[in-house]
């Protein structure tokens, strides 16, 4: 009996010292949240104007840049998956994962071949064991995205995705990547999946085409590509270019893929936050709950024990006192 | 006096925003200087360039920037940097420092040397 208390006392001190662990987290995620949110929303003037600048440009001049083009009969599609770096957010990396999955059969349906590229260790987990092949992967920003890390990622995606462009662009995409092109896989479409924050209970698992790039499509859908496409298609200013417009996409390109895949980021780094906060309180909710329980275990054994003490104490004082009358 | 308006955006935020008078930045043709009634332009800006926008009230604003595009239309200008430092945030001895380490890493330092020099340029374009 005495030692079941002690049992359960020992259990009551660890879930209390794995309760301020989670709290901790809960608190340090919260912190974090408010920090992202107001780095999406740093962003979204660059991202806003770049869109803007680059609807402008194609309505303006007739291009048939690679990354305006959609490529007929695409072969191979590379699928960019934004996971985190920890655990402890209860189904953040999961979802995504899930997105990332329906969204390569929709590519194999559609006769492509999808070629992984993971940002984020956990996502890195995942296909490493499940032995899948991973094209490029880079961890250890996750949480704290900064826009170098876009650019790299992008880099490495915009040079996959010149290379398939043919032999013309290749050289174009050679000079703008700064990157040897013959080891590049060459892919026909960029696709990303993250993990939109819409509020701080919802964030859903999304996934974008970000190149062949839809000009309308990205009109459409609202917020962070917010453009003005009526004024651009009603006025149509005639526009200076400098250098030509062909070397200008170029370079616009690539800074394009990459002010999105940083909004993506931002967007996942928040969302990651927003998931962690939300499993670290329900974590120590439920601490407090065995807590709660395990303290009533607890001082119902030890009553139980001294219920059990006395009534012993009781039975061996009657013993005595029959054994003496006995005697007598 | 005309005016326009001028936002000046960076990738992690928005730098500078308001009504000006007159933008000179330099891009990969040459120098421009900008002023209210500019006909529509996009141009792409030098890998390392420092950009002056005179606002309305007077005020000099000079920044380095380091690649980046300008885009002109007929309500403004808008800049945008994949990086860009406002003079006054430079630590100029710090740029001087790292102007002496690049310049000693030789053909591999260029592109951290015109870095450097260029914030030196915008630091002292704004004293």
């Amino acid at each position: 009996m005495a030692a079941q208390i002690r049992v359960l006392r020992r259990r009551i001190r660890s879930t209390q010292s794995i309760k301020k662990i989670t709290r901790a987290m809960e608190l340090i995620a919260t912190s974090r949240i408010v920090k992202a949110r107001a780095r999406v929303e740093a962003a979204k003037p660059y991202a806003e104007q770049m869109t803007q600048m680059l609807s402008e440009l194609a309505t303006n001049s007739a291009l048939d840049h690679p990354l305006l083009v959609e490529r007929e009969n695409a072969k191979r599609a590379a699928v960019l998956v934004v996971t985190s770096d920890r655990g402890q957010a209860g189904g953040y990396n999961a979802n995504v994962l899930r997105e990332a999955e329906s969204l390569q059969a929709l590519l194999r349906e559609q006769g492509k071949e999808p070629v992984l590229y993971v940002i984020g260790r956990k996502g890195v987990g995942y296909y490493r064991f499940r032995r899948r092949e991973v094209a490029a992967s880079w961890t250890g920003f996750s949480e704290q995205p900064s826009y170098a890390d876009a650019a790299e990622v992008a880099r490495t995606l915009v040079a996959a995705f010149m290379a398939g462009a043919g032999e013309r662009d290749t050289d174009e995409a050679a000079r703008e990547a700064e990157a040897p092109v013959e080891k590049v896989e060459s892919v026909d479409e960029l696709h990303l999946v993250y993990t939109q924050f819409k509020n701080m209970v919802t964030q859903t698992p999304a996934s974008r085409r970000m190149a062949p790039m839809e000009v309308e499509y990205a009109e459409e859908s609202g917020d962070a590509d917010d453009a003005r496409p009526a004024a651009a298609n009603d006025a149509k200013p005639l526009y200076e270019f400098e250098p030509d417009p062909e070397t200008l996409f170029d370079a616009l390109l690539p800074k394009y893929i990459g002010a999105r895949l940083f909004a993506a980021l931002l967007e996942s780094a928040a969302s990651e936050s927003a998931n962690r906060q939300r499993a670290m309180k329900a974590a120590t909710d439920n601490a407090n709950e065995l807590i709660r329980s395990l303290t009533l275990q607890s001082n119902q054994a030890r009553q139980a024990q001294i219920t059990q003490e006395i009534s012993e104490i009781v039975g061996g004082a009657d013993a005595l006192v029959s054994a003496g009358s006995e005697d007598r | 006096m005309a005016e326009m308006t001028v936002d000046l955006v960076a990738v992690e935020r928005k730098i500078w925003s308001g009504q000006a008078s007159f933008v000179l930045a330099r891009t990969t043709e040459g120098e421009v200087g900008i002023m209210p009634g500019h006909e529509p332009t996009l141009a792409q800006l030098d890998s390392a360039a420092v950009v002056r926008v005179d606002g309305t009230d007077g005020s000099k604003t000079t920044l380095a920037v380091h690649g980046g595009f300008l885009h002109v239309t007929a309500e403004g200008v808008t800049v945008l940097a994949e990086f860009a430092e406002l003079a006054d945030e430079i630590d100029v001895s710090r740029a001087r420092d790292a102007l002496r380490r690049a310049e000693g890493e030789g053909a591999e330092g260029t592109a951290a040397a015109e870095r450097a020099n260029v914030r030196l340029r915008a630091a002292g374009a704004a004293e």
